[in-house]
């Protein structure tokens, strides 16, 4: 029954994600994208983390695209269609090779992840993903690396600043 | 009913303090003029009390934050090490960013914001916090690199650093979700427990987990072959964030490449055993020799501080207390070295960024001579000759390798040292034996704080040489 939902979601995700690398214009590309998110959402929620869905919609397909969309206009990107794409001359053989070397590594990947023992899942517990319980654990177990993280974030926007503001006296 | 938290400020007091100052100044900075000075002493002091207030818990092993925050004479030892570096960076910012042009006080909360992730870094076993921390080090790091915002170099450094970073980052963190897939905790305590049990040993995803980890971390300490990026990053930042970068984030990564394979999976050191024993190898090699053929002392030394990475890990592989412990000694005695030497770069230097050639150092013996001595020192501690501190970390860091017998990795390892003799020496024999081409130009500025910073460079660098052990004893605890 689940893999009934999983399927179609998953193969709808794949074929966006496609959309979203040849895609010509770039409105098109942030579209997609944004598709491409909402059934991500719907993955977590097959997996029973509510939260995480939720989340995926608001932060994901909500904010960041919105950021992304507002660059896009701002920089008034048009179609690439007269952008050239050139290879520099003399890196052919060694693109070719990293190209099978990256292929090789994804292959073992696959085939290690493929070859795990799945049969017995960890167990979860019944209120596993819901928001309430993600809040409880955030606050009690996890509450160090939550407010840990809110460093992180302070230095990540003091730093932008930094970089980005125009005039500094 | 959900229970309070357990919360244990005590054991978070070095992070609390250093993070409220951190943010002191970058408030104060929105009220003072253009002179930053008071910021410069108000970061000194905080790092004097976050150093001060991580003895607060003792030195037994205490853990709190369910597991995953950890005061123990490794934590401790290493904020002080941190606390000395960032001082010794911020020190030597003072005239540097005067001349360079650097105004902004965000600088100064930045490297303290630095110092706050590292020690996170250092006392957190638990691998979410671990990876928080090499985050808050990481986007510190970034930024610092590309602070000298107009000019070029320094933004490739930022960019570069950052592309490559992030990407870097991606791997550790997918590793991490591995090793936590196989093993079903975060904890590093209890990843040890789990693996304790033969059961999971040779879980494939385990292993993969624990080969993206080690790309992750390799990256981060700049092992080879993960780099490449660490030359030209630290040539494109300005030199006082070149000398912060190559001592105190390097420590602080190391201490958690350690926490989490030494602890937490050395059951599974069979596998992993190999690949960093290869890693070390080819860093100490690929860094001395690249050290041989660079001209620009800022890109010699981060070759020779890619082929110290490898010395590092050789104390990392041998995986004992006296391992731990020689990692200690040789961080703390590779900040002096390399603090010491990238201050006399700074006051050589000169505005638009001349004088950072070797042959610009042709002379330096007859005209400065306390300078070149002082070079000289240093130089000759990070080739490891006695009776500098260099040597006793290096002797300490061999032996326990030998202990535990890995006697090919020593054999070349003080092969490799050899070598480092060639670069160290070639600078030296410019300062002493080169005449200067044309007239003699380069007139140091001598400015308070960077005469300070030399001065406790040498005073290390000889006192850990001469006088090791007080330091040990306190590592060995």
């Amino acid at each position: 029954m689940e893999l009934l939902i999983f399927y179609p979601i998953a193969a709808l995700a794949v074929v966006l994600a496609l959309f979203v690398v040849f895609n010509k214009s770039p409105i098109g590309s942030a579209v997609s994208l944004i598709g491409l998110m909402l059934c991500l959402a719907g993955v977590f929620i097959g997996l029973s983390a509510h939260f995480v869905a939720i989340l995926q919609v608001i932060i994901y397909a909500g904010a960041i695209m919105v950021l992304f969309m507002f660059v896009i206009m701002l920089l008034n990107l048009k179609d690439d269609d007269n952008v050239i794409w050139k290879s520099r001359e003399g890196n052919t053989l060694l693109t070719v090779l990293t190209g099978f070397l990256v292929l090789g590594i994804l292959y073992k990947i696959i085939s290690i992840t493929l070859s795990a023992d799945s049969s017995k899942p960890a167990k979860i517990m019944e209120s596993f993903g819901t928001t309430a319980e993600v809040g409880k654990s955030l606050f009690t177990t996890y509450v160090l690396p939550f407010e840990v993280a809110s460093i992180l974030l302070l230095v990540a926007m003091v730093g932008a600043l930094v970089l980005a503001k125009t005039k500094i006296d | 009913m959900i229970p309070a938290p357990i919360v244990d400020l005590v054991s978070l007091s070095p992070v609390i303090v250093l993070s409220l100052f951190a943010m002191g100044v970058l408030i104060l900075d929105l009220f003072i003029g253009k002179d930053k000075t008071v910021l410069v002493f108000l970061s000194l002091l905080g790092l004097f009390l976050a150093a001060v207030s991580s003895l607060a818990k003792g030195t037994g092993p205490i853990y709190s934050f369910s597991n995953s925050y950890v005061v123990d004479t490794f934590s401790i030892f290493l904020t002080f090490v941190f606390a000395i570096s960032s001082a010794l960076a911020i020190m030597l910012s003072v005239s540097y960013n005067k001349e360079q042009g650097i105004k902004i006080g965000e600088y100064y909360s930045i490297i303290l914001f630095c110092t706050v992730g590292m020690i996170v870094l250092a006392s957190s076993a638990d691998l979410i916090m671990i990876f928080l921390g090499i985050e808050i080090v990481s986007i510190s790091l970034y930024i610092l690199a590309g602070i000298r915002r107009t000019e070029k170099r320094s933004n490739e450094a930022a960019l570069k650093y950052f592309l490559l970073g992030a990407f870097a980052s991606g791997f550790l963190l997918y590793g991490m979700a591995l090793v936590y897939g196989a093993t079903g905790t975060t904890h590093l305590k209890d990843i040890a427990s789990v693996l304790a049990s033969s059961e999971f040993k040779t879980s494939p995803i385990l292993l993969m987990g624990v080969v993206l980890l080690v790309v992750g971390f390799g990256f981060k300490v700049a092992s080879v072959p993960f780099h490449m990026w660490a030359p030209d990053v630290y040539q494109g930042s300005a030199t006082p964030v070149t000398a912060f970068m190559s001592v105190g984030p390097k420590a602080a990564v190391f201490a958690a490449f350690f926490r989490i394979f030494v602890e937490g999976i050395p059951n599974i050191s069979d596998y992993w055993d190999t690949i960093l024993c290869i890693v070390a190898v080819i860093t100490m090699f690929v860094g001395n020799l690249g050290a041989i053929i660079q001209d620009n002392m800022k890109r010699l030394l981060a070759y020779s501080s890619i082929s110290h990475a490898g010395y590092i890990l050789v104390a990392l592989i041998a995986k004992n207390s006296l391992g731990m412990s020689s990692l200690l000694f040789y961080m703390l005695a590779y900040a002096f070295m390399s603090f010491g030497a990238f201050a006399i770069i700074i006051i050589l230097d000169k505005q638009n960024g001349d004088n950072l050639e070797v042959k610009d150092y042709a002379g330096l013996g007859f005209k400065h001579p306390v300078i070149a001595v002082c070079m000289s020192i240093f130089l000759l501690s990070l080739g490891g000759l006695p009776p500098f501190a260099g040597f006793v970390g290096k002797f300490y860091i061999f032996s326990a390798a030998v202990k535990e017998g890995y006697i090919t990795l020593v054999v070349l390892g003080v092969l490799n040292s050899a070598i480092s003799f060639y670069y160290y020496l070639r600078v030296i024999v410019y300062m002493y034996m080169k005449e200067p081409e044309g007239d003699y130009q380069v007139q140091p500025s001598l400015a308070p704080f960077s005469l300070l910073v030399i001065g406790i460079a040498v005073f290390g660098t000889i006192e850990l040489g001469i006088f090791p052990g007080p330091v040990i004893s306190w590592t060995m605890n």
